[in-house]
């Protein structure tokens, strides 16, 4: 073979960075702006048509579940648990996406997701209970049709690829009441073979799923630099099914898509990737200082495109909404956040015994004696001086 | 006296020590550049040895010890972080099936000499995920040396010892001891792998421990002091090599033992060492051998459930007065 080939070589993708003006569909620009409607590269359109009162509950829980959000952190800092993911910033890419579900569609959260837990009608409650160490965050996934918060990077993908394929051999897609899947993960997962192996099963079996990345730019202290050269959306191409870039901080638009896409799966036309491009506000978790890794300068940037404010301008500058309803939404927001404080405080610790259930779904012999043991010791305190 | 260390800064000076002694060491990890490792072991590398030695990585447990393998195959000398050691589980193919065997396939003609790093242990109310201590896992694979150090010198000591080796090594750092602190490393500080320490002698049982169990046996040993039981703690450092001479010799001197495992009881790597006890040493022990070790159940979030899970000094004291009466 002494054929020379030379090919050109790509060195960079696009950039990913933030600051770059990535194209996307967007329905509302950062100054509050409504675009009637946006195609997507495959020529689907999107557009939205709220009602006053859709518009204000978009708004309302964006605003809700900001302030709870700020609220566990809070507690956190103050000791009451162990640890938080906060998804500020990511308001709109969970609350449109988590709006477009119907009620029989099934969620795949990782650890962020509050919001789209919030919008599946769980008590917000239900995750503090997991990080402050009485619980193991235990809400009926069948119930609610969202999974458990998934923290090891990547394996819901392939768990709800699993489901998607249970569901179609249940005959329950093909027509518009159908039932699709969302699989929630982040810009640093889709570097795990799970996400990528999930894509390829989706693709192959033509799961009812869609793939939802929240790209907000960081795998805690690593840049999307670290994970892709090309936008992640494009990736969806090589797998054999559409990826989408959606303004992950304009609220109409990750619904619009989100819906279109849940559509798609539902009647049995495969699986879509959706890119949520946004950008994640706080720091990692609890545990982090973002400081040591980026720029304010940066955190400002993505300051004046605030999903919230966006959406709160609009609805202003349209008379969809005004000082009334803001106020009321504010002091709403704020209840809830101390209810949820004083609930929070107010969580009985578990009993020790406990700690043997449901390690087995019909015990075991070796844990029964154990647990008995156990009981006996910590009988033996009672009334002693430990 | 020198000042103390910790043994999360003893991770770093390992690692350095070794990278500036050798140019064919370099690390590779989640987070381990700028942001000095989440759990800040790896502070101050990426400044002073630069992005081409100190490499952030794609979110990829699989793809960071594969890597490190073909890495290890041109000579370089890998040092591999893997966040949290639960997440072996991710790219256990490549613990398991590849790294330890290529020696053994190639006929001794390929070796690896690498480290896969990672932060193992509960007791920080972590959760079930986050929290599991797996050197067991390890245990279990001929091909891979398992070392998991209790003290900030041992940190340095068996650091230089696992870079130097020749032979694939999981070097356990424990979560729950990155705070504690301790005498720094002297200079060229080396450990050899397989060499138990002991940190008291007593006459009247034996500890065992590994990593965070040290600790808890000395603690534990303290308290029986006062109730007239002398007690010697051994610290195994290493699983693989495991110093069973040592072992057996203080069995020898003190007629008794208990072993002190972090992991569930289930197989658990006391196991092994009660074994090879009972066979090698039956007619030195005086009382039946016990192991204190965790329940065999996920561990809880919650500290108060986790506490519960974990050996303590009460149930180690308690084990050694049960033993007693023989
Ligand atoms: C398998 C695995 N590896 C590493 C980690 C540690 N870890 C927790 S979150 C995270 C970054 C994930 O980034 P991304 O997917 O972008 O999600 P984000 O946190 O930004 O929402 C990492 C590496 C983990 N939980 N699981
Ligand atoms: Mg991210």
């Amino acid at each position: 073979m002494g054929a020379t080939v030379t090919r050109a070589r790509t060195t960079r993708g696009e950039p990913a960075a933030p600051g770059g003006a990535p194209e996307m569909v967007q329905l509302l620009t950062p100054d509050g702006k409504r675009i009637d409607s946006a195609r997507d590269p495959y020529g689907t359109e999107y557009t939205v048509d709220f009602t006053d009162q859709e518009y204000h509950k978009l708004y309302h829980d964006m605003v809700v579940i900001r302030r709870l959000d700020a609220e566990a952190e809070a507690l956190q800092r103050q000791g009451e648990l162990g640890i938080w993911a906060s998804l500020r910033g990511q308001e709109a890419a969970q609350v449109g996406s988590g709006h477009a579900l119907r009620p029989q569609d099934m969620a795949f959260p990782t650890y962020r997701e509050h919001g789209v837990l919030y919008c599946r009608g769980i008590d917000p409650i239900m995750p503090l209970g997991l990080f402050r160490g009485v619980d193991q965050g235990g809400w009926d996934p069948s119930k609610f049709k969202f999974h458990m918060y998934t923290i090891v990077i990547g394996a819901q993908t392939l768990h709800a690829t699993g489901y998607a394929m249970g569901v179609a051999k249940d005959g329950k897609v093909g027509g518009d009441d159908g039932e699709a899947v969302i699989a929630y993960f982040g810009d640093g997962a889709t570097s795990q073979g799970d996400v990528n192996e999930a894509f390829v099963w989706s693709s192959v079996y033509h799961a009812p799923i869609v793939f939802f990345c929240q790209n907000n730019q960081y795998a805690i202290s690593e840049p999307i630099e670290r994970q892709t050269r090309v936008p992640l959306h494009q990736r969806a191409n090589g797998f054999g099914f559409p990826g989408i870039r959606v303004d992950g901080n304009d609220v109409l638009a990750s619904y619009a898509v989100t819906k279109a896409a849940l559509d798609q799966a539902r009647r049995g036309q495969g699986p879509t990737m959706i890119e949520a491009y946004t950008y994640r506000m706080g720091a990692h978790t609890t545990s982090d200082d973002p400081t040591r890794y980026r720029l304010a300068g940066e955190v400002e940037q993505w300051q004046a495109k605030d999903p919230i404010l966006r959406l709160r301008t609009f609805l202003a500058e349209q008379q969809i909404a005004g000082d009334d309803f803001f106020q009321q939404t504010d002091a709403e927001a704020k209840a809830a956040s101390q209810e949820l404080r004083e609930r929070v405080l107010a969580l009985p610790d578990p009993q020790p015994v406990q700690l043997f259930d449901h390690v087995y779904p019909t015990g075991s012999a070796e844990l029964d004696q154990q647990r008995a043991q156990f009981s006996a010791y910590l009988e033996s305190f009672e009334g002693g001086a430990h | 006296m020198a000042e103390l260390t910790t043994y999360r800064e003893s991770v770093a000076e390992g690692i350095a020590r070794e990278m500036r002694r050798d140019p064919a060491v370099v690390c590779l990890g989640e987070d381990i550049g700028a942001a000095g490792g989440v759990f800040k072991t790896t502070v101050g590398l990426y400044e002073e040895f630069g992005p081409v030695r100190i490499r952030d990585t794609p979110i990829s447990e699989q793809a960071i010890v594969g890597a490190a393998m073909g890495a290890a195959m041109t000579g370089l000398r890998p040092v591999a972080e893997i966040m949290f050691s639960d997440f072996l589980a991710c790219c256990w193919d490549h613990v398991a099936n590849e790294i330890p065997k290529v020696r053994y396939m190639t006929g001794g003609q390929v070796t690896v000499p690498l480290v896969i790093r990672t932060a193992n242990g509960g007791g920080l109310g972590f959760g079930a995920q986050h929290s599991q201590a797996v050197e067991n896992w390890a245990f279990a694979v001929p091909g891979l040396k398992v070392v998991a150090p209790a003290t900030p010198s041992d940190v340095v000591g068996l650091m230089a010892a696992a870079i130097r080796s020749d032979d694939p090594v999981v070097f356990f750092e424990h979560k729950g001891l990155f705070a504690s602190k301790g005498p720094p490393a002297p200079p060229e500080h080396l450990v050899p792998l397989g060499q138990a320490a002991c940190l008291r002698t007593g006459t009247d049982v034996t500890l065992v421990a590994l990593a965070a169990t040290v600790p808890t046996a000395l603690a534990a040993a303290e308290r029986l002091t006062a109730e007239g039981v002398s007690a010697e703690v051994l610290d195994l450092r290493c699983l693989v090599p495991l110093d069973m001479r040592a072992v057996l010799e203080s069995v020898a001197r003190t007629s008794r033992l208990v072993v002190v495992e972090e992991n569930p009881y289930q197989g658990g790597w006391g196991g092994t060492v009660a074994s090879i006890v009972a066979d090698e040493g039956f007619e030195l022990l005086d009382a039946p051998i016990r192991r204190v070790a965790a329940a065999c159940v996920p561990l809880p979030f919650a500290d108060r459930l986790e506490d519960a899970v974990l050996p303590t000094v009460d149930t180690v004291a308690g084990a050694v007065r049960a033993l007693a009466a023989y």
